[in-house]
Order: structure tokens, then C-alpha cells, then sequence
């Protein structure tokens, strides 16, 4: 006796529409949201909070970004030193500036300390920087809004 | 004579989704591990060139020194304008202060006005120092930022014996 097949064999296919189109509306949500300004932040900075510290409107000129960790590691781009060992990297920097036909004293140093870290341990660095010319300096903080 | 034709497959055409959801995934699995929430930053600009005297003087006869002073931890324990004042750990208080001086007033320009020389212990945290740059520099009035102070310089580091 021939038994007739009761399923049709097709594969069943979901409408991936509703899904493509979530999917999408994420992706954009993620990419709006992306900040590539924030490259220059060392995750091992825990910034103290200012009400006053505000987003600046326009960035800073010549920026040279220096990380302060609590134990007193300076974080310069991939470069890691002390502060006591840190003249050699800032000098490079200078002569970067200098080649651009601009000085050490055109350029903005950043500091982003910890907010544990010595508040000595910030003035030797300011004085490191001094040394080599660096004379305009930002302390960044952490917008605390009340 | 009639010729018959094959009538076209009446079948919708359908594209090859899979590799482009896989990619689409791969997008959103990149954007969700880079996806950092962090809080806004901004600066407190110090103007020190070495030596410290080549900056505009101060023409407000309000010098202000700042001192800090720390216990052994490295916490706040007294503030000391001019050697004279005290205000214990209030930043509260120092602003009043600074209020006082200037008239609640802001420079007229960035490089106008009183300057404040902050020396501090060594081993005070740097939360407090900000603490008292945000004191002297200004206050916030809602959205709007209120400034008072906008030279601020530091004092030769005071090295731990």
C-alpha cells in the first residue's frame, strides 16, 4: 500500500526581515554612540570629580596626553615610565613640535591623574614637563553634576 | 498554427541573506565589546612656564596662598589662606572666601585676575587638590558655571623627609 507523504518537504524559513532590520537600528545606535576621542584614556585612571570640569567646546591644541597612575606610572601613548624617568619621552614630543616649526610652550599637557595619587607625585610632573620647555597644562577631572 | 510558451517561474527571487547577517553580527558584537559608557571630562587650565615669572602680574592686590595640609593617609585636614585663615577641610567655606575677595565677580579675561598659589603636602591625594581648584575657580549655578578665579599656580613640591 502506497502511504502518501503528509508534510510538504520545503524547508521552513523564518522572515528575517523584523531581525535584520533590530539588528541594524543597533548597529547604528552603537556607531553614533562610539567616541574615538576617548583613545588617549588609560582605564587604570580613576579621575576625580569637579562640578566645574565641562567638556571644553573646542579640543585642545598640540596635545600631549600624560596618564599618572597611583603607584606613580606615567602612561604616554604606548609608552609606559616614571616620572623620574619620563624627560626622554617628553623631549621626543618637543622635538616632534619643533619640526612642525612650533615650541614645547605651544603644546597643552593633560594630565590625568588618579585621584588617589600623590598630589606631590603631580607637581614633580608638572616640574618634569617644565624642564623641558612645556609651560600650559590642563588637570582633567570628572564631571560630577549634583 | 499556436505555439505554446513556458510561462516564467511565478517564484520570488530571493537573495542570499547568511553572509551578510553573519557580518551584520560580527558589526554588533564589535560595537558592543568596544562600548565604553564613561563620564564627561573636562580640564582646569594652569599656565607655569619654568621659573614662573614670565605670566602677566597680578593687578588685583588679591595674592592668594593656598596651603593644604595632609595627614599621614594622605586626607585633608586643614586649609590655610595666607598663612592667616583656617578652614579646616571645608571647600565650602574657601569658597565663600574667595566669594568675598573677588566680589563673586569672574576676570575679565582668562589671564585677568587674582592668582591663587596652591602648596601643598606631599602625600595629600589629588581628589583634594582638585577639590580646591574647584573651590577658588568658581561654583555652578545650575547650568551655568560661575567663575571666580582663573590663575592658579603651584608651589615648589614640599619633598617627604
Amino acid at each position: 500500500m502506497a502511504i502518501k507523504r503528509k508534510f510538504d518537504t520545503k524547508v521552513a524559513e523564518g522572515d528575517m526581515t523584523a531581525m535584520i532590520d533590530m539588528v541594524f537600528q543597533l548597529i547604528i545606535f552603537f556607531m553614533v554612540l562610539i567616541n574615538f576621542s576617548q583613545e588617549d584614556q588609560n582605564e587604570k585612571i580613576k579621575l576625580p570629580a569637579s562640578e566645574l570640569a565641562k567638556p571644553a567646546e573646542a579640543p585642545l591644541e598640540h596635545p600631549v596626553v600624560l596618564n599618572l597612575d597611583f603607584s606613580g606610572s606615567v602612561y604616554m601613548g604606548a609608552d609606559v615610565a616614571t616620572v623620574a624617568s619620563l624627560r626622554p619621552l617628553l623631549q621626543v614630543e618637543a622635538d616632534a613640535l619643533k619640526a612642525k616649526g612650533l615650541g614645547a610652550k605651544d603644546a597643552n599637557v593633560i594630565i590625568r591623574a588618579h585621584q588617589r595619587t600623590a598630589g606631590g607625585l603631580v607637581q614633580e610632573l608638572i616640574k618634569k614637563c617644565q624642564e623641558v620647555g612645556f609651560e600650559k597644562f590642563a588637570l582633567r577631572a570628572q564631571e560630577d553634576r549634583p | 498554427m499556436a505555439m505554446k510558451f513556458k510561462s516564467r517561474s511565478s517564484e520570488k527571487a530571493e537573495m542570499q541573506l547568511t553572509s551578510m547577517i553573519d557580518v551584520i553580527f560580527l558589526l554588533l558584537i564589535f560595537f558592543v565589546m568596544t562600548f565604553r559608557i564613561s563620564a564627561q571630562e573636562g580640564d582646569f587650565n594652569v599656565k607655569m612656564p619654568i621659573g614662573g615669572g614670565q605670566g602677566p602680574a597680578d593687578t588685583t592686590n588679591i595674592p592668594i596662598k593656598l596651603r593644604l595640609r595632609a595627614n599621614t593617609d594622605g586626607e585633608l585636614v586643614d586649609i590655610v589662606v595666607d598663612d592667616s585663615r583656617s578652614f579646616g577641610n571645608d571647600f565650602g567655606k574657601l569658597r565663600e572666601f574667595i566669594l568675598q575677595l573677588t566680589g563673586g565677580n569672574a576676570p575679565p579675561k582668562p589671564e585677568d585676575g587674582p592668582e591663587v598659589e596652591i602648596d601643598l603636602d606631599y602625600n595629600l591625594r589629588y581628589e583634594f587638590v582638585i577639590g580646591a581648584i574647584t573651590a577658588v575657580t568658581g561654583r555652578r549655578q545650575g547650568d551655568k558655571i560661575e567663575r571666580l578665579v582663573e590663575r592658579i599656580k603651584f608651589a615648589a613640591p614640599r619633598k617627604p623627609q
